[in-house]
């Protein structure tokens, strides 16, 4: 089996390879680090498709949306992956997305989906993650948190999408008296991230208490280190629930490539990866089931989301306090 | 016939000047024109005004007073490798911002050689994120400037005068009162305000230190207008009032400051005859000691860690060096001939246009590179694709950002070439390029070699105008080396900054080396 397909590859190498078509897809920085799911996903696509699939890293989820704002139609990208329900409103608003043109496709979301632009690729909640043994007893509401010494890492809302479920999260909970709470957290806070990698990168070497992540970050530590030692906080006021999306861009020179890539995303050979790599609940359960370790994971009694449409307004209502009261 | 000539001299000059101003002036409009005044800055953007003038203060004062007792060790001793200190104190100047705060990290970050030793204490760790990086990462880089800035002026007090009130058997006290305290009058508030200037337009180590809304200075509000809103009217706001505040600090920079010749002349120790006594040698070692310690140890955190690392950098790293090292070269020889046009130009032309010509070429001093990489995209992004043009957008900022400095080194030595072989060139006929060749450049090889050298070593660590254009994949090394801090690949990283670090110096060695091969006496 594999003689062919050297030999095909060697044939390829000549001006046959020049031809081959290019699909870009930008990404956020976690997703094609070697120890992602972009490699895994890569070598799935390239498989089927004929093409040379190339991830890009561009920053943290909000980044990339600011990114595409950037480059508008000029841009290189083909499908963007990596934004979440939070930023679709404002991402359609661009007129630089073509619908997906699927129907019918079964998700096993904990909420309908019937976005005609965007489609989810995984999900999870916030939550802030911390080390048992450093931390045993960690605040179990925003209000605990503030008024506690514990240092915190967060993401910056206008960079990444941690950081703006965060600002929601918040925002849900509290409404009118989520500047109080910022008060509140401001002394809690060691730094802003750019970025989901920085913030956790930071949290590992010890550089705070505990950092915002996900439900499903201790799960890494399980699986992957065999570390029982972290752990996500439950917080009394619920969690907020994010909704990873992908979606194709009108300006691309590939738009068959980059449909097939986003049904791509929903089938075994992309979902299967996603547990494991990108540490958050696949948007269709695989065939195998999730993890063993996942059944550990704290499962929050209440979710909090704003719908896509409402989101937009209430970020930027949130962004305004929260520079106010962090930039003081 | 000789008149025609010396306007032959200057046309390019001219143009060139016309050039550069052209270069600060025109994007400044665009921003100008970008940002009305219909939507006022916010409360946000006024803490990043606030911040950016409270980190620059705090940093000048804090480099100017550390300095003060640095320098004077340094003026009245006399060691081994004191030479080479001096030299050193020379250095963080082309030394790539991100590659010293990744090496300040290593030390003073919570994972570093202070923050350990603190623990072995049972201390906390120290933070070195927001204010107190920001303005650690300013010392670090303007103590060594504060200190040549001030050694500077107390060498220019003739021995006789320290002999002097040895020999009328002054107190230290008295020395300090007659002596010292007029010499820091001249130079303070001179390097005071400089320092300060640099402080206001600095950019990577905001980047890298800062963040979140504490701690945001006006050019990092300007970067995260670009990335994370795409705000190109707050920008343009922000922009306006960085240039306020980077042309005010310049004005009064240039009213006040006498800058130091880039050149030596600091290695003659003054005799102290007040300094003597065991209590005052060891103070002045353990000053000097620790100057030369904060310096060195994160350089040395750097060579030490990336030197594992540098085999094995993934080939993005390679790729991202190529690219800065294209861009340097462009840019080197683009300033040098600009500054060489422009000094050629300052010595034919009567004093009042020379001056305007020159000043032209300072111009630059009073923007900063995001103010103009603001203009610039706003004036690319209707007709081209700004990212495709991130790497000669780049390399023409840094060879602007480096014409004041390659100005300074060539301008007196075009003037003095010109007033030894002017006359004879003249009589000769020797005109326009024969001129350039057979008088001229033969006798500007060392400083033309040292401009080359500096303004390749200065785009080399670049790390500004080319985070608002370069695509994603597609930057400097600079750029290559912040990411892979922020995808926190600390390894890597320590490697991608050992080859910054020696690609700079390399290229600054080969070009001011060359410079003065064979050069004439």
């Amino acid at each position: 089996m594999r003689a062919p397909t050297l030999a095909a590859g060697l044939l390829a190498a000549t001006p046959v390879l020049a031809q081959t078509p290019v699909l870009t897809v930008y990404t956020y920085d976690s997703f094609v680090t070697e120890w992602g799911p972009g490699p895994a996903v890569e070598a799935a696509f390239e498989e089927i498709c004929r093409c040379d699939l190339r991830f890009v890293a561009a920053g943290d989820g909000a980044a990339l949306l600011a990114r595409l704002r950037l480059e508008g139609p000029r841009t290189e990208a083909d499908v963007v992956l990596g934004l979440d329900t939070n930023l679709t409103a404002a991402a359609e608003a661009t007129g630089l997305f073509v619908p997906h043109g699927m129907e019918g496709i079964a998700l096993d979301l904990p909420m309908a989906w019937d976005d005609p632009v965007f489609l989810p690729f995984n999900w999870g909640y916030f939550a802030f993650v911390h080390d048992r043994e450093t931390l045993p007893n960690p605040p179990a509401s925003f209000h605990e948190l503030a008024e506690s010494e514990v240092s915190i890492l967060i993401q910056d809302p206008r960079s990444s999408t941690p950081g703006l479920g965060l600002l929601l999260w918040v925002k849900a909970a509290y409404g009118e008296e989520a500047p109080v709470i910022w008060e509140g957290l401001s002394d809690n806070i060691v730094t802003v991230t750019k970025g989901w990698s920085e913030a956790y990168g930071l949290f590992l070497e010890g550089e705070a208490d505990m950092v915002l992540s996900y439900t499903t970050s201790p799960a890494y530590h399980l699986i992957a280190e065999d570390d029982p030692s972290k752990a996500a906080a439950p917080f009394e006021e619920g969690h907020y629930m994010q909704i990873e999306v992908a979606g194709a861009l009108a300006s691309s020179d590939q738009p068959e490539l980059a449909r097939d890539f986003l049904a791509f995303m929903l089938t075994d050979a992309f979902q299967s990866v996603i547990p494991t790599t990108n540490w958050m609940y696949p948007a269709v359960i695989p065939e195998a089931g999730l993890p063993e370790g996942f059944s550990t994971l704290l499962v929050p009694e209440t979710a909090l989301i704003y719908p896509a449409t409402e989101a937009q307004a209430a970020r930027d209502e949130a962004l305004a306090e929260w520079l106010d009261a962090l930039s003081n | 016939m000789a008149r025609r000539a010396f306007e032959l001299g200057a046309t390019a000059g001219l143009g060139v000047a016309g050039l550069a101003a052209a270069m600060v002036l025109v994007p400044l409009i665009a921003v100008f024109f970008r940002a009305e005044v219909t939507s006022p800055l916010g409360p946000a953007d006024w803490a990043a005004v606030r911040f950016t003038v409270i980190q620059a203060v705090i940093s000048a004062a804090l480099s100017v007073l550390l300095a003060i007792p640095v320098a004077r060790a340094l003026a009245r001793r006399r060691f081994r490798g004191r030479t080479l200190l001096l030299a050193l104190l020379g250095a963080p100047f082309i030394l790539p911002t991100i590659v010293a705060v990744l090496g300040l990290l290593a030390v003073f970050g919570r994972a570093g050689l202070v923050s350990e030793a603190l623990g072995v204490l049972g201390l906390p760790p120290i933070r070195i994120y927001g204010l107190h990086g920001i303005i650690l990462a300013h010392v670090f880089f303007n103590l060594p400037l504060a200190t040549r800035l001030i050694l500077q002026g107390w060498l220019e007090v003739p021995s006789e005068r320290f002999r002097l009130a040895g020999s009328l058997g002054l107190s230290a006290a008295d020395i300090n009162r007659l002596i010292e305290r007029p010499i820091l009058r001249a130079t303070l508030p001179g390097a005071f305000l400089v320092i300060f200037l640099v402080c206001t337009t600095s950019f990577a180590v905001a980047l890298a230190l800062g963040g979140g809304p504490g701690a945001t200075t006006i050019e990092l509000a300007i970067y995260q207008a670009f990335t994370f809103d795409f705000d190109l009217d707050r920008a343009a706001r922000l922009a306006v009032v960085q240039f306020a505040v980077a042309a005010f600090a310049a004005a009064a920079a240039f009213r006040f400051a006498r800058f130091a010749a880039l050149g030596g002349g600091l290695d003659r120790p003054v005799e102290r005859w007040d300094a003597r006594g065991p209590g005052a040698r060891l103070r002045d070692a353990l000053l000097i000691v620790a100057a030369a310690l904060f310096l060195l140890v994160p350089l040395a955190m750097i060579v030490a860690r990336g030197a594992a690392a540098l085999p094995a950098l993934p080939p993005v790293v390679w790729e991202a060096g190529l690219r800065s090292v294209a861009v340097a070269l462009t840019s080197a020889f683009l300033a040098t001939a600009a500054a060489l046009a422009i000094a050629i130009a300052a010595s034919r032309l009567a004093r009042a246009p020379a001056a305007l010509v020159e000043g032209a070429g300072y111009a630059a001093l009073a923007v900063s590179p995001l103010v103009i990489g603001t203009g610039l995209f706003i004036l690319l992004f209707p007709v081209a694709n700004p990212f495709a043009l991130a790497l000669p957008v780049t390399a023409l900022v840094n060879a602007l950002m480096s014409l004041p400095f390659l100005l300074r080194a060539l301008v007196p030595a075009v003037a003095e070439t010109e007033a030894r072989f002017g006359p004879l060139a003249d009589s000769l006929g020797l005109r326009g390029r024969d001129r350039l060749r057979l008088v001229l450049l033969p006798r500007l090889r060392r400083p033309l070699g040292f401009s080359l050298g500096l303004a390749a070593a200065l785009s080399m660590g670049d790390l500004g105008v080319v985070a608002l254009f370069a695509p994603p994949g597609g930057g400097t090394l600079p750029l290559e080396l912040y990411r892979l801090m922020g995808a926190y690949r600390m390894d890597d990283a320590a490697g991608a900054a050992l080859l910054l670090l020696l690609l700079s110096l390399a290229l600054f060695w080969v070009f001011d080396r060359g410079g003065r091969a064979d050069a004439h006496p």
